[in-house]
């Protein structure tokens, strides 16, 4: 067989409109973002005080840790998914979750003493934390791996840990208003142990499912 | 850059293919083939491949682009996504064939500037793999590119309805894609 033949053969599967990628990985985080936030609600809901949590600066940080997280990885994310695009300056957007969170661990050290410091780090829910981030991540993760399978990434692993930031981020987002733990310490520790794990498994998987 | 006149050319075919021009699609692979075929054989002379091999990678690039097209933003200039694609393929076909010296792939602008490579190859490779599929998708994609015969024409012979004729080509072209992938030799 000739490459003209094959050619004939792709030119009759030609059929038309087939949704762009970047529609279909936005409407995949959305869904994966509902499914994990319908789980939330259904078995575990916010905190009992969460209206007053919301007037304390730490509980409030949390989420803008999680969203910056989510937007830096998502932005991220369209750009290694498509061939011919470079990452740019996303490659480091991601960083910024992190180095907010360094800012949040210096000024608690900062303002708090000392010997609160490890009972504010240890928490009392880093159980809960390590184990419902991973859960909440499973939907969101695999509603992204399956959009990514539409598009071409040249790198898989890669985007399978940053498609694994994203979810994790969308969990974290939701976990942060159920946790009694506020203190930049606790996050720094535990949700990032909970999305690294998260992360790993993204890469994992995503070098498996995601060559073409 | 040299290659922008090429560019916008399969630039607007791809954006009629995308709304359902058969016939540009058809123009738009058309001359993409001898481009790429000419960069395929360049790089595969450099790292040890012949010409057999790299019309194996331009037949995967195609196959990618095909399947890949809803990736590409009409927006953006389409020289880096057909360069990145084709690159790909190249370093698949380079890793699949073992130790190879890790030779730089040339850069992407070169790929789409290349002049030749028009003279094609029948390449036994495709005829395994398409040997590998199931023996009705077998016949439909030979009848549909060897044979150059019309889906209605293919459908009716096989006795199938159009519609279910042109799910079992898509699933083909993907099978295709895959064995290529998995690098069946």
């Amino acid at each position: 067989m000739r490459t003209e033949d094959l050619i004939n053969a792709l030119v009759v599967d030609l059929t038309v409109s087939k949704a762009r990628f970047r529609h279909v990985l936005f409407g995949a985080i959305t869904l994966g973002a509902i499914i994990a936030a319908a789980v939330f609600v259904l078995g575990l809901g916010v905190r009992p005080d969460f209206g007053q949590a919301l007037e304390t600066a730490r509980f409030l940080f949390k989420f803008v840790f999680a969203l910056s997280l989510v937007a830096t990885a998502t932005a991220l994310l369209s750009r290694l998914a498509i061939p011919g695009v470079s990452a740019g300056l996303w490659a480091w957007g991601w960083l910024l979750a992190p180095a907010l969170l360094v800012v949040a661990v210096a000024a608690e050290l900062f303002v708090m003493p000392a010997d609160s410091w490890l009972p504010r780090l240890v928490g009392s829910n880093a159980r809960a934390c390590l184990t419902l981030i991973p859960l909440l991540s499973i939907a969101p993760l695999a509603c992204i791996l399956l959009a990514l399978r539409e598009g071409a990434p040249t790198s898989p692993g890669l985007a399978g840990a940053v498609a694994g930031l994203v979810a994790s981020g969308v969990a974290a987002t939701l976990y942060a208003s159920h946790c009694t733990d506020d203190s930049p310490l606790f996050v720094a520790t535990w949700y990032s142990l909970a999305i690294g794990v998260v992360v790993l498994v993204g890469y994992g998987v995503g070098s498996r499912v995601l060559r073409w | 850059m040299a290659l922008s006149g090429a560019e916008e050319e399969w630039a607007l075919l791809m954006r009629a293919a995308i709304n359902g021009d058969s016939s540009a699609y058809r123009r738009l692979l058309a001359s993409l083939t001898p481009a790429l075929r000419a960069a395929a054989r360049r790089n595969c002379a450099r790292i040890g491949l012949d010409d057999g091999e790299a019309e194996d990678v331009v037949q995967e690039a195609l196959l990618a682009i095909h399947l890949k097209r809803h990736t590409w933003d009409p927006d953006r200039p389409i020289g880096p996504w057909i360069t990145t694609i084709a690159r790909n393929k190249l370093i698949d076909a380079r890793r699949r064939r073992g130790n190879r010296p890790m030779l730089p792939i040339d850069d992407l602008a070169d790929i789409l500037t290349a002049e030749g490579g028009d003279d094609s190859m029948d390449r036994r490779d495709l005829d395994r793999l398409v040997g590998k599929l199931g023996e009705r998708q077998r016949d439909l994609v030979r009848s549909l590119s060897v044979e150059g015969r019309s889906i209605q024409e293919t459908a009716k012979r096989l006795n199938m309805s159009e519609g279910a004729a042109r799910v079992a080509l898509h699933r083909a072209i993907k099978a295709l894609a895959a064995l290529y992938r998995g690098g069946v030799r």
